[in-house]
């Protein structure tokens, strides 16, 4: 899932990421597929596979269901001012939800994509509301409203995912090949491609596609964009291949850093954030489940902490202090990071 | 993981014309006794084919023929209305989903076997592996009892994904080699089928001549098996190449082309169409690969995006050109997939609770015969397996499903004794 770009967050600096430690455990009955802390830092929100979202209140504990979707959901965003929060489904549709709300129902229901929708993101000055999907397409609309604005045309392959820049001028969208685009939102006209593709095979033993861009992430100052996946695949229908995150340069769009993991791990980077500090996050599942520490400029993790299984997806609190983790088994796991 | 046996795509199988005629003289099993006059007689007037599409690896069931949304084990697809009120499959098959008149659905297939060799096995031949026995492939038994002799091309063609190609004897066991498949890799025809350039027509017939003239002088003294194969393999050879456009699927209108889909799968069931039309007894098309460990539901988007249209294509074509009444098609794997979905968001091997497809020739259209609780992970009504699906293939082509085969006068049953035929997907 992309992770929306931070821009307020104070650096904790020394962090001590080796001793990261998980705080609470809340526990869902269905594998959990993505996950959101909410900006107010009062619940985390994270999707499973019986198609429903879950609202998690960090303080309490207490759990409120949000039901609706008529099939998997990956992708949550914020608009914080109106407190709604988005959803996109396997199914094309996109719903609005109050964030506070005892029995939550969408506000508005949008058939929004033909097949799955793989990313929504809300541009930083919440006016509009960026998706893509399998259709190829990637879409504006207008909030509250979510009517159309314009689409942008160029992905020949499914999209699966999608970013604004923390200045709310661009957007950026990767697909399924490692195709990373970025276009001038005003417009809708495509400035530049993005070389990701050594997150993409086909394999030709399998016959089949594998990889994308899993999990994007802006860096708060927009030096930097992160992409992760699966890369090295050697045996398509069983995913053995490695992590990756490819590490752009945005200014000149040139990849800077591929970040890998220190020790051998096979799987997939579901989740990608950077830390105020400077550090760069990458949770990840496959043969287990793994949460990765880059220090910024190097390209081989300094600190693995394993994870109890697969993780879903990854997301870190405005303060840098928090993160969630949505995991296979079931478990949201809310981890802190101490700092020496 | 268990072992998985996919395309091979080694050159060691290339198939050449020389290798195919000797593959064909090679290994053959005994023929005497087999009793064939009589299995002739039970055919209809009409020249019988069947079309085997085989999924690779192991289709998902929830994914295809019995989705289950909504529930633990479903996944994220929806199921869809169909041609046919109160059958529904999965989202991923709308153009299938208007063919369903055509389509009986077995929904209760339990084939108790996991690993993709055996799996594979039993759906070729209707058994389980025995030590003391290797039982023939449908497409062997097919070209021996609907009679391929008269098609001019081998009786038993399966057209494979990837490169390669070759002639795999083993696939006759006992029936012997004459009735053996031979694998067109991607499509194409045998390597080096075609007379070598510079060699005029005359001289092609003198030399076809002699060679006639000795195989028959060398038969009267030393007639065997081996060489009334290797001399129905040569006879054969000179057919295939008489009738080399076959192959030449470009020769369809473009707008049949795209109908079919101008990938791989597209093109092999094109080439399958054009091989039945032009009377061919047995066509296998491979699709590759639906092993989804990982990924389960992106793999099915990709390859089922692929299968649907070409599928509901060759089904309308079929009909379309009268063909499907007088050609038996069934779409299997060698099991089916896990409902509980791992950690990878992959499926894994299921063969306790999946389901087949068949359509045409003596198939009642429009029926969905076998139910899987609600979740998918066991039969609750009309248990089938291998041996029952044998049953019905026989009894579709309008044979009898209990009569033998024999070896040296050892009666063996052409379809396990003890199972019979799915009676309510006959027409």
């Amino acid at each position: 899932m992309t992770a929306p770009a931070r821009t307020t967050a104070p650096a904790l600096d020394p962090l001590d990421v080796a001793k990261t430690k998980s705080v609470k455990d809340l526990k869902y009955s269905s594998p959990l597929i993505g996950g959101r802390l909410d900006p107010s830092g009062k619940y985390v929100f994270v999707s499973a596979q019986d198609n429903t979202l879950q609202r998690w209140d960090l303080a309490t504990g207490k759990n409120v269901p949000y039901s609706g979707h008529s099939s998997w959901v990956r992708t949550l965003a914020f608009e914080p001012r109106s407190k709604t929060l988005f959803s996109g489904s396997y199914a094309g549709e996109i719903f609005a939800w109050p964030v506070e709300a005892d029995r939550p129902q969408p506000r508005i229901k949008l058939d929004a994509h033909r097949g799955w929708v793989r990313a929504v993101a809300v541009s930083p000055d919440g006016k509009t509301l960026a998706s893509c999907g399998n259709d190829h397409r990637v879409c504006l609309w207008s909030l509250p409203d979510l009517k159309p604005v314009r689409e942008f045309t160029g992905h020949l392959c499914h999209v699966y995912n999608l970013t604004f820049t923390p200045d709310g001028t661009h957007l950026v969208s990767a697909d399924l090949k490692g195709i990373v685009k970025d276009w001038e939102v005003s417009t809708g006209k495509l400035v530049r491609d993005l070389d990701a593709s050594i997150l993409y095979k086909y394999d030709k033993g399998f016959m089949a596609d594998i990889g994308g861009v899993r999990s994007m992430a802006f860096s708060a100052d927009a030096s930097l964009l992160a992409c992760g996946g699966i890369t090295d695949v050697t045996n398509a229908f069983a995913g053995v291949g490695k992590p990756l995150i490819v590490l752009f340069d945005w200014k000149t769009g040139k990849q800077k850093l591929l970040l890998r993991p220190k020790n051998a791990f096979q799987g997939t980077i579901w989740g990608v954030a950077f830390h105020p500090s400077g550090w760069i996050l990458g949770a990840g599942g496959g043969a287990g489940g793994m949460l990765w520490f880059w220090k910024p400029g190097e390209a081989q993790s300094s600190v693995e902490l394993k994870l109890p299984t697969n993780a879903r997806d990854l997301d870190l609190a405005p303060e840098g202090k928090r993160l969630a983790i949505p995991f296979a088994d079931g478990m949201t796991r809310i981890y802190e990071i101490p700092t020496k | 993981m268990e072992t998985c046996r996919y395309a091979c795509l080694s050159g060691e199988h290339s198939l050449s014309r020389r290798g195919f005629l000797g593959g064909m003289a090679a290994g053959v099993a005994s023929l005497a006794g087999l009793a064939t006059p009589a299995l002739g007689k039970q055919l209809e007037k009409d020249q019988k084919h069947v079309l085997m599409i085989y999924l690779s690896g192991g289709v998902s069931q929830l994914e295809t023929w019995d989705p289950k949304p909504g529930t633990p084990t479903g996944g994220p697809f929806r199921a869809i209305s169909t041609s046919v009120p109160g059958i529904q499959i999965c989202e991923l098959l709308p153009h299938t989903a208007r063919q369903m008149h055509h389509l009986a659905l077995v929904r209760g297939l339990n084939t108790a076997e996991n690993e993709h060799g055996r799996g594979s096995y039993i759906m070729h031949t209707g058994r389980r592996q025995e030590p003391a026995m290797k039982y023939p492939h449908l497409g062997s038994v097919m070209s021996k009892v609907l009679g391929a002799e008269h098609t001019g091309l081998p009786g038993y063609v399966h057209i494979s994904p990837g490169g390669g190609g070759g002639f795999n004897k083993q696939d006759a066991a006992f029936l012997g080699p004459r009735y053996a498949s031979v694998t067109l890799g991607n499509g194409k025809p045998p390597e080096n089928l075609l007379r070598p350039q510079g060699m005029t027509d005359q001289a092609e017939h003198d030399r076809n001549d002699l060679q006639d003239r000795v195989n028959q002088r060398f038969a009267r003294s030393r007639r065997t098996a081996e060489t009334e194969a290797y001399t129905h393999s040569f006879e054969q050879a000179k057919q295939m190449m008489a009738r080399k456009h076959l192959f030449e699927v470009e020769r369809e209108p473009t707008r049949i082309q795209e109908r079919y889909g101008k990938h791989d799968f597209g093109r092999h069931c094109l080439l399958a169409r054009r091989l039945i039309e032009s009377g061919a007894t047995f066509v296998k098309v491979s699709h590759s690969n639906y092993d989804t460990h990982y990924e389960n539901f992106e793999y099915h988007i990709e390859q089922l995006g692929e299968f649907d249209q070409t599928f509901a294509t060759l089904l309308d074509d079929l009909h379309q050109r009268g063909l499907l009444k007088h050609t038996l098609v069934t779409v299997v794997s060698e099991f089916g997939r896990t409902p509980t979905i791992n950690r990878n968001y992959g499926r894994d091997h299921w063969s306790k609770a999946w389901s087949i497809a068949l359509a045409g020739a003596g198939i009642k259209g429009g029926t969905a015969v076998g139910k899987t609780n609600a979740t998918g992970t066991a039969v609750t009504d009309r248990e089938v397996n291998g041996g029952h699906v044998f049953h019905t293939y026989f009894r579709a082509l309008g044979l009898s499903s209990t009569r033998n085969f024999y070896i040296d006068e050892r009666p063996i049953p052409m379809a396990d004794p003890k199972a019979a035929p799915i009676t309510e997907v006959l027409a």
